[in-house]
């Protein structure tokens, strides 16, 4: 049986549908993500899953119970709020002690119970401390360990890591997948920031004006997005839309503006004269001054089926990697990632610099609209 | 003239007429009380020359002991500071649910709660005392109702007026706008996302408001019984006003010593055992609220 169970959750405030029959389930010691831009719903749902707001259709199953009418300090779930919402007039000690005491948890009991959790977010030591003696990173940590000092079934994070700086974001990324295995909860974590969910997730479900656009493992939602909308927000992508003018073993061919007629593998059969969209990470796209041979002992990966020539409009270096934006002679823009592991070389073109773009039929996922 | 100078010149414009003015109506005279507080009365009130006819200066401290010695000043003072230490506590139990209905109310709507907490400054405050003596008067309707649910019970009727009744009611009712301010400006600052916190961490209503809203609002109370407490203790025209021949506080007593007893070194002794005392409660609650403001930052 599924840990939370969501089914067919609504929620609308006045003519604003912020969640719009939603149906997910998060097993036992899942990390699951809900993904999606301000505004998507996610933040919603996750109030409604710790009880702050009821949904106005639905259900929400925790372990098989019906929510609806159990009050937030009753639910067995615990938030991290973006905000850390630490007490500022009770010590780090005092701070995790709370919900214990709420708990009834015998004062004998409490100080092992504080310590070993401080000592899972690493602040040992840091018990006397108050709040506006922490830096950011700390006082999300403290946050942490008041919402996992007793031991709850799930732990909701709205945003946990937004306020902090890039360098230390990455820090406690790795430090919330070693927790979340450690400890063996299920998280329910809210995000807008892609690269974050990629990282952590075990499943993310992408969520557009209310409703989930996929619902998948990370690398089936970055490989394989089922919507243009998926395949825009997570990562950089190149979305060459136009009708199908024919689908043959596998292969559809897409009539691109400004490319022609573009190959890509897809296991739909598609009606004749449907639109689809042919969606191409940068990263797959070969980058050369020369077309590349044939290779047709494979035609799947033969980079010869789709190459054009172009100029190199505009590229923006990144250290590791450079992103070039190549114009085609018929007005199309591909944009291609090119590692900039080449020793002595900062980058391999230059704008205005004549090229040749191919990839193969697998490179490119298909979306039918 | 340099910049340096300019801004200095500049500087001193803008403080020095406030500054002056304070010296001129606050640092002098009430140097003049502590001076006069050492000095003799004269015969028929008033101060003695400082200088008497034998040339020595008159400076004594036996207004001094007068007020240690004599145990009825003691003892109005003490009654002072208990109508003033109820004003404050009916003060609070009556501003805390009001400041938080305003603080949690739209915009809208907590401009014109706002504005009717501070609506009774508009009219004058002894037309305000005078308007209790008409409620509290023996002919108005609240003392019938009282009287008559009394005689029901074969009880004797009780005056409203002139008791230390009439003088706690509008004690509370001409201070609660002092103490309803404050702690309006420290509710409005509560974060949410505490009280979401807590209840997620499993605290009720009733442990919330006493483990999160209460202890920050600290502030804020202590804030409001400065403001409620001191000037309530050194109040006259209420006793004299709605209050009965017991309810002398020193408020009255010092306009006794200087308009009727005329004995000048004495009101100025219990002027300045007022002022000393409202100086210390004022000092404590301001250490007290700046340390639970160093607390949240």
């Amino acid at each position: 049986m599924a840990l939370l169970e969501i089914q067919g959750v609504t929620r609308r405030f006045g003519d604003f549908t912020a969640v719009d029959d939603v149906s997910l389930a998060v097993e036992p010691g899942e990390f699951f993500t809900l993904l999606g831009p301000s505004g998507c719903g996610k933040t919603t749902l996750l109030r409604m899953i710790a009880g702050f707001d009821l949904p106005d259709a639905g259900r929400i199953l925790l372990s098989g119970d019906d929510l609806a009418t159990t009050p937030p300090e009753l639910r067995p779930v615990r938030t991290v709020f973006q905000s850390y919402a630490l007490f500022p007039h009770m010590s780090v000690a005092a701070n995790v002690a709370f919900p214990l005491q709420m708990a009834r948890v015998p004062p004998g009991e409490r100080k092992a119970r504080i310590e070993a959790a401080l000592e899972d977010v690493r602040l040992t030591g840091f018990d006397k401390r108050y709040p506006h003696e922490l830096s950011g990173g700390q006082k999300q940590r403290v946050a942490i360990a008041r919402a996992l000092v007793t031991h709850p079934t799930m732990l909701l994070l709205d945003e946990p890591l937004a306020a902090l700086d890039a360098k230390l974001r990455e820090d406690l990324s790795i430090e919330l997948i070693n927790l979340q295995k450690e400890v063996g909860i299920a998280f329910v974590y809210v995000t807008h920031d892609q690269t974050e969910a990629l990282a952590l997730s075990h499943r993310i479900a992408v969520m557009n004006h209310g409703r989930i656009e996929q619902l998948d493992e990370p690398s089936k939602i970055y490989g394989y997005p089922r919507t243009r909308f998926v395949a825009d927000f997570i990562g950089h992508c190149n979305l060459l839309s136009g009708p199908v003018i024919q689908t043959d073993g596998g292969v559809a061919i897409v009539d691109v503006e400004g490319l022609g007629g573009v190959q890509v593998a897809t296991q739909a059969s598609i009606p004749g004269g449907a639109r689809g969209t042919v969606a191409l990470r940068p990263e797959k796209i070969r980058i050369a001054t020369s077309a590349p041979a044939e290779n047709p002992a494979s035609p799947l990966a033969d980079p010869h089926a789709n190459h054009y020539r172009g100029t190199v409009h505009d590229l923006l270096y990144m250290g590791d990697v450079t992103v070039y934006r190549v114009g085609t002679p018929g007005g199309a823009i591909v944009e291609a990632l090119l590692a900039n592991s080449q020793t002595g070389r900062a980058k391999f073109f230059e704008v205005g610099d004549a090229v040749e773009v191919s990839w193969p039929v697998a490179a490119g996922h298909f979306i039918a609209e | 003239m340099t910049a340096r100078a300019s801004k200095r010149l500049a500087r001193w414009a803008v403080t020095a007429p406030p500054l002056l003015y304070l010296l001129v109506f606050f640092a002098a005279p009430t140097l003049i009380m502590v001076l006069a507080s050492f000095r003799s009365p004269a015969e028929f009130g008033g101060l003695a020359p400082l200088v008497d006819e034998a040339g020595k200066l008159d400076l004594n401290v036996d207004s001094y002991v007068r007020f240690v010695t004599e145990p009825v000043f003691m003892r109005v003072f003490a009654k002072s500071a208990g109508y003033a230490t109820v004003t404050t506590l009916f003060c609070l139990l009556l501003a805390y649910p009001l400041a938080t209905l305003i603080a949690s109310s739209g915009r809208k709507y907590r401009d014109l709660l706002l504005l009717l907490v501070i609506l009774p400054f508009w009219s004058n405050f002894l037309i305000r005392i005078y308007a209790w003596m008409i409620i509290l008067g023996p002919n108005a309707a609240l003392a019938k109702l009282v009287n008559g649910t009394l005689a029901l019970f074969g009880a004797p009727p009780v005056p409203l007026l002139f008791s230390g009744f009439a003088v706690l009611v509008c004690l509370v009712y001409v201070h609660l706008p002092f103490m309803v301010l404050p702690l309006y400006a420290n509710l409005e600052k509560h974060d949410q996302a505490l009280l979401d916190a807590a209840q997620d961490l499993g605290a009720n209503a009733w442990q919330r408001f006493w483990r999160i809203t209460f202890p920050l609002s600290l502030p804020g109370v202590y804030a409001g019984a400065a403001l409620v407490f001191i000037p309530a203790l050194g109040i006259f025209a209420i006793p004299d006003i709605l209050g009965g021949p017991e309810d002398t506080l020193i408020g009255n007593l010092i306009k006794q010593q200087f308009l009727e007893t005329r004995d000048w070194p004495f009101g100025s002794v219990l002027s300045i055992v007022l002022t000393v005392a409202a100086l210390v409660l004022a000092g404590s609650a301001a250490w007290v609220a700046r340390r639970g403001a160093r607390r949240d930052a």
